[in-house]
């Protein structure tokens, strides 16, 4: 393959995976590295510097439109990103120590963990939560405007949460993706932070993540020119219109293609890095 | 843009209304913006040095199944700026990325301006920790030399 179709294919596919990525909410980089090192033979430690760039791409690309619907809440962002900054550092450290294929196999544990948590039928929101005296000595609680007017919400369990999203950090260090589905986790589930609030706080905190093991696997000689140009030009304008259409668009059958694809990519490198190589 | 948003300035820590104050939302607007601009410029750049990158090199082969590691001029920040100042394509491109990589860092430090403002003490430390693993991040791992 010449560099002209090389570039033009990985362009179009990290297009695609914008698009699908910002119109599900699954987000566009989980599915990258599978396809980079699966289907255009990329050494994984490549596929997972471009990742980790083009990540940054969307998070800062989308932060505006966050933020003018008021959803995102900073102060939980600012104060679970130190756990998440210094996991990040941590992993980016670990994937230049492990090898190939033990990430490979972590990758493939997670794409199937983000496909089952997108199937997952959410349980109710829990509302009106006593104020946790932690989480108000940290500030953290917050309102969004709903739909019936501006909605309170008190965080809980935040040594809980705050753990959890160290192991985020260091997840998407080690691996080079956005690792929403565990930042998700943390808020939604532990913390009791409202659906709008964590998925729009994470959005931001996901760029930051990405920053602190960037350095790592700039310096480290992961992130390779040729190959990042397309994956972040691609995936930027794919999750730029993803977010425009997002709207008009029905999601819900997109979702479940979109699952399924994950499933199918997490057990290939699953397969790949117990029995193949890498 | 922001009518509704009339009260006065008010920190967070009033426990009556824990909402969202006037100085986080208001910054983060602009801080949001910068973002939004500061990604469109460097996917601009990006796409510059796609461009000489396509002209000099479209037609040789591709290949990353063996992992080699970059050479030093893309690996430091001077090695970058040194081979973008020689107008090679990838050094552009590489520069580009190194600036993609700085907004979000720009937007903590941003953030600690804004906390400070509001003389908000814990958050101003807590956004400086964040501030200072980034910067460690590119300075402790040799990016910078």
């Amino acid at each position: 393959m010449t560099i002209l179709t090389f570039t033009v294919a990985v362009g179009i596919v990290s297009f695609v995976a914008g698009l699908l990525g910002a119109l599900t909410g699954l987000g566009g980089g989980v599915v990258l590295v599978p396809l980079l090192t699966i289907f255009f033979h990329v050494d994984i430690r490549y596929a997972i510097g471009a990742s980790l760039v083009s990540v940054i791409a969307t998070s800062s690309g989308a932060a505006a439109a966050y933020v003018k619907e008021g959803f995102s809440n900073i102060r939980i962002g600012m104060f679970l990103e130190i756990a998440t900054t210094v996991g990040a550092l941590l992993g980016a450290y670990l994937a230049t120590w492990i090898s190939t294929t033990a990430i490979a196999i972590v990758f493939g544990i997670m794409l199937l963990y983000s496909a089952y948590i997108s199937r997952r039928v959410r349980p109710p929101e829990l509302r009106h939560l006593p104020p946790d005296p932690l989480a108000t000595r940290l500030q953290l609680n917050g309102s969004f405007p709903d739909l019936d007017g501006e909605r309170s919400y008190n965080v809980q369990r935040v040594p809980a949460g705050f753990s959890l999203m160290f192991g985020a950090g260091a997840l998407s260090g080690l691996l080079g993706i956005g690792s929403g589905a565990v930042k998700v986790l943390a808020m939604d589930q532990v913390m009791r932070i409202p659906f709008k609030v964590s998925t729009t706080t994470s959005n931001f905190m996901i760029g930051v993540t990405a920053a602190a093991s960037a350095g790592v696997y700039l310096s480290r000689g992961y992130v390779d020119p040729g190959l990042s140009m397309p994956v972040m030009l691609g995936v930027l304008v794919g999750s730029l219109l993803g977010s425009r259409i997002l709207v008009k668009a029905e999601t819900k059958s997109l979702r479940l293609v979109f699952s399924l694809v994950i499933l199918v990519l997490g057990l290939q490198m699953l397969y790949k890095g117990l029995w193949g190589r890498i | 843009m922001t009518d509704d948003k009339t009260s006065p300035p008010q920190r967070s820590s009033a426990p009556a209304n824990p909402s969202k104050p006037w100085g986080d939302y208001q910054i983060e607007v602009v801080v949001g913006y910068l973002l939004r601009y500061g990604v469109m410029l460097s996917g601009t750049i990006v796409f510059c040095g796609a461009c000489i990158y396509m002209f000099r090199h479209a037609h040789e082969p591709a290949d990353y199944r063996i992992f080699r590691g970059e050479p030093s001029d893309f690996r430091t920040i001077p090695g970058v700026f040194e081979s973008a100042r020689n107008g090679h394509g990838r050094g552009w491109i590489q520069f580009g990325l190194l600036f993609l990589v700085a907004t979000p860092i720009a937007r903590v430090a941003f953030a600690v301006v804004g906390f400070a403002l509001e003389r908000d003490r814990m958050y101003v430390a807590f956004t400086l920790i964040v501030l200072l693993v980034l910067l460690y991040s590119l300075i402790g791992s040799g990016l910078t030399f």
